[in-house]
């Protein structure tokens, strides 16, 4: 996907606060049109009160936001019909039924007739065609989360936001949902993510901001976030009797299924010397295994361990 | 048609499909109510309560009984649809929709003006056996019908944008709605009242409301049809430049 000078969506000096609460310190970086984003952060970083300023729900106290170069508070109609947002809250309208509410939804947004269509498709492809005339009342939590994202998208939205959409939701509605919004990815929509499974962003998301106490830690490609730290994980099931010698103690970063995991930098601590150390002590393994850092070990290296 | 049309057009679409869903709580229920005041009053009152010359006390209570019903009506209307998207909180939809303060101010308040127009119609149309009701200056009538609908309207969008849960929309139901539009002259005429209360009637919008759609009917009332007309027109103005303030600035809307 070639990229366009105009961006998706850019932020410049956002601040926000709840009386001595700074939720937000100066928010400051863009976001590139037909990317996968992804906005991470542990609670209260303040990824929520971004994405409101962003949808109009929030007013800032200081900065502005342009989606797809219009300004979301002096050119707010241009810039919402831009944008289409998934809410964090199960939220819904009970006097409606599902396909109603997407044709009153597609309207606010000054689509006639001609969207319906396409609701019709997004029913399908979300497996709610079934649902189209029950109630909104009657739906599961699973199925009114997928009613949220068909709201978001019924105007068409280049720019889409998903506040933690696969929150407390099955294997099968993530797997429907990731598929469409790939899907719509593959097709030129820009798609902003927040979650708290980094292993979905991880995969989904070609470039990752790491929200913290309201300010960016980083902002950076997947895989430079990857690369960011030289090392790697070394996971011993150690014999019974067998004792990790004193020199690689400092190294143990988990204890996992009564294995011992070393966290070891790439250049200092080389696997083949740790494990000549081990011989040498003569410590019996049992098993042995590596793997590469993942996002949620650079998570908890920025952020200082907290939850995503 | 433009897309700000096609959005003011839907959020009006879906505010009437939205009472026209439960009718029976929205326009039945308050004709029936009103309909026992008629025959409860009528009955204790006729004959005992000094009215207009060569107008029945049934005659003059009608017109009282659907204005204090319209009123009641179009407040309920916007300030319950607001209180119950804030409460169940499916009002992000329209907080993040390219409407702006004039299409949700428009359509509110239209959609209001619908089900009030529907319950005075179902009242005037259910006690046409009891009460043949003369119809002497249309215009003022309607005039003075439109006026007040769209007054409690706006005041139940102002309501319902300043509470936060049901008890703030039932507070000002029962301290300021209902006691002021008992006390505007529904069930008497205010000359009948001692000085202090008829003097105290003046300073009450939903007497004007009332006196001037009476007038309407009887082409006579306790105040000129231009001081009601005036009074009205009054606070619909005040009401509107307050709440078009609190919509344009997003108070208590957004956070």
């Amino acid at each position: 996907m070639p990229s366009s000078p105009l961006p998706a969506v850019a932020i410049a000096g956002v601040r926000k606060s709840y009386g001595k609460l700074q939720a937000l310190r100066g928010i400051d970086f863009s976001i590139r049109q037909g990317e996968f984003f992804g906005l991470l952060g542990p609670n209260g970083a303040g990824k929520s009160t971004l994405i409101s300023i962003i949808a109009g729900l929030v007013a800032a106290d200081a900065g502005s936001i342009s989606v797809m170069g219009h300004d979301t508070v002096k050119d707010f109609r241009a810039a919402r019909r831009k944008l289409g947002v998934v809410p964090q809250e199960l939220v819904f309208d009970p006097f409606f039924k599902v396909r109603d509410m997407l044709r009153i939804q597609a309207g606010y947004y000054g689509c006639g007739k001609e969207s319906w269509p396409w609701i019709d498709e997004m029913l399908e492809r979300l497996d709610l065609a079934d649902k189209a005339n029950s109630p909104m009342r009657a739906l599961s939590g699973g199925m009114k989360r997928r009613v949220l994202v068909a709201q978001a998208l019924v105007h068409k939205p280049p720019v889409v936001i998903l506040d933690e959409p696969t929150a407390g939701v099955d294997v099968e509605l993530r797997r429907t949902l990731w598929a469409f919004m790939t899907d719509l990815h593959r097709k030129g929509t820009t798609v902003v993510l927040t979650t708290h499974y980094l292993e979905e962003a991880q995969e989904l998301c070609e470039r990752i901001a790491i929200l913290d106490h309201g300010q960016v830690q980083v902002i950076e490609t997947t895989q430079q976030l990857l690369a960011r730290h030289p090392f790697r994980f070394l996971r011993l099931k150690l014999a019974a009797g067998s004792v990790l010698p004193e020199s690689l103690r400092a190294l143990v970063s988990g204890e996992p299924n009564g294995a011992v995991e070393l966290k070891l930098e790439t250049a200092r601590h080389p696997i083949a010397s740790v494990l000549e150390t081990l011989r040498a002590a003569g410590v019996v393994i049992e098993d042995v295994h590596t793997r590469d850092p993942d996002l949620e070990d650079i998570f908890v290296e920025l952020t200082g361990g907290d939850d995503a | 048609m433009s897309p700000d049309q096609i959005g003011f057009q839907t959020l009006l679409k879906k505010e009437v499909m939205r009472f026209w869903s439960v009718l029976g709580q929205t326009v039945t229920a308050p004709v029936i109510t009103a309909l026992l005041y008629l025959l409860v009053f009528a009955q204790a009152m006729q004959g005992r309560a000094s009215v207009y010359p060569g107008v029945s006390y049934t005659e003059f209570l009608l017109p009282g009984l659907i204005m204090m019903t319209v009123i009641q009506n179009a407040f309920a209307n916007t300030s319950s649809s607001l209180i119950q998207s804030k409460v169940m909180g499916n009002l992000v939809f329209l907080q993040m929709a390219p409407l702006g303060p004039w299409e949700w101010f428009g359509a509110y308040v239209t959609a209001a003006l619908v089900r009030t127009t529907l319950v005075a119609s179902a009242m005037l149309l259910v006690t046409i056996p009891f009460v043949q009701l003369p119809i002497n200056a249309p215009l003022a009538l309607l005039a003075m019908f439109l006026v007040s609908s769209a007054s409690l309207a706006v005041l139940g969008l102002i309501a319902g944008i300043v509470s936060q849960k049901f008890d703030h929309i039932a507070a000002f139901t029962n301290f300021f709605i209902t006691p002021l539009s008992f006390l505007s002259g529904v069930f008497y005429s205010v000359h009948a009242l001692p000085a202090f209360w008829y003097q105290a009637s003046h300073l009450n919008p939903f007497f004007y409301m009332i006196d001037g759609f009476r007038y309407g009917f009887f082409g006579q009332a306790d105040v000129p049809l231009l001081q009601s007309l005036l009074w009205s027109l009054g606070f619909l103005l005040v009401a509107s430049t307050v709440c078009m303030w609190m919509l344009k600035t997003g108070y208590k809307l957004k956070k």
